[in-house]
């Protein structure tokens, strides 16, 4: 009976705070006063990572590769054949940019997934800097290739003109939504991701502290954290490929318009 | 009903925007299953494009997830 009490009192003072994890803090005397929090140094290490990957891989440039380079190759290639593929052969000048932004966004979602990491990418103000990155090159690069002709692919070729004031607001607004969805599906998938498994890890602290009976009930949760945990390996490559296919997509419609 | 109860029942009401994306996942996933089925050499190609679907399909569920922490966070 006293047992219970005490398992009521401990699960009744424990709340469950899921967006604590995103919370910035600035690191040191140093980070203090330029701002460097700990997401900072998380893009720093991931980009550090990603950099050593390419150097050792590619400086021993053996006919028969070893496991390091070809693991490097094999990062090369996915993305190299994804931009030619989707862009077209224009899609070489396009590929450092999708290389980059490819393992940026791998680098924070895989990193994040760490116990006592940090996932920069659950941030709307990192995803949303690079989707406008995307939108202003993709913009850009239309721009600059087909001059004002560009506004031509708000009307799509073949559609009767009397639909004109019909489908022109339609097409500006869908290529202005481009960034926004680009930036919040990747910020969501995260945060969803990462709260899920707060919440669940909740759950097992919570009924942990109920007694005999809450330690075997807590198995189940427990059990739920590991297979999401696989399930959120998944999703940051997933998600980091889907945010480079759709940046090569709006590519190869800036080069090719439609 | 006070404002904090309105808020969290707002935040459910705001979930069942996903029930969509589930019935959009499935017919994706059963068009999938069905294609290859059909064409297991087309295999590769196709699950790209269902990859990319899922993508554009899971950014409204999304959408509606981010709207219900918005209510109960904010």
């Amino acid at each position: 009976m006293l047992c219970k009490g005490r398992g009521r009192v401990a699960a009744e003072g424990f709340h469950i705070k899921p967006l604590e994890q995103f919370e910035l803090t600035r690191l040191g005397a140093v980070g203090g006063s330029v701002n460097f929090t700990q997401a900072n140094l998380v893009m720093v290490l991931g980009a550090a990572m990603v950099l050593a990957l390419l150097y050792y891989g590619s400086r021993p440039a053996a006919i028969v590769p070893g496991r390091l380079q070809s693991a490097a190759e094999l990062a090369y290639s996915f993305i190299h054949d994804m931009a030619v593929e989707q862009i077209g052969p224009e899609g070489k000048r396009f590929f450092p940019f999708v290389f980059t932004l490819f393992f940026f966004v791998l680098m924070g979602n895989l990193l994040g997934l760490i116990p006592f990491g940090f996932t920069y990418t659950s941030h709307i103000a990192v995803t949303a800097a690079l989707a406008l990155l995307v939108f202003v090159i993709m913009t850009g690069v239309a721009l600059m290739r087909h001059g004002l002709h560009f506004f031509s692919y708000f009307f799509p070729k073949g559609v009767p003109i009397f639909l004109a004031p019909l489908i022109v607001p339609l097409e500006i607004i869908s290529y202005l939504t481009r960034p926004v969805s680009l930036a919040i599906r990747l910020f969501g998938n995260m945060v969803a991701g990462h709260v899920m498994l707060v919440v669940l890890a909740s759950f097992v602290v919570m009924m942990g502290s109920a007694g005999a009976l809450g330690i075997v009930g807590a198995a189940a949760p427990l059990a739920l954290n590991v297979a999401f945990m696989g399930f959120e390996l998944l999703v940051a490559a997933l998600q980091a490929y889907v945010f480079a296919i759709l940046t090569c997509i709006y590519l190869h419609d800036a080069v090719h318009l439609h | 009903m006070d404002a904090l109860a309105a808020t969290k029942f707002g935040a459910g009401i705001a979930m069942v925007g996903v029930a969509g994306v589930g019935i959009g996942l499935g017919l994706i996933f059963a068009s999938l299953v069905s294609s290859v089925a059909r064409n297991p050499s087309a295999r590769n190609e196709v699950f790209n494009l269902a990859i990319l679907g899922v993508a554009l399909t899971e950014a409204l569920g999304v959408f509606a997830l981010l709207i219900a922490l918005l209510l109960l966070y904010t």
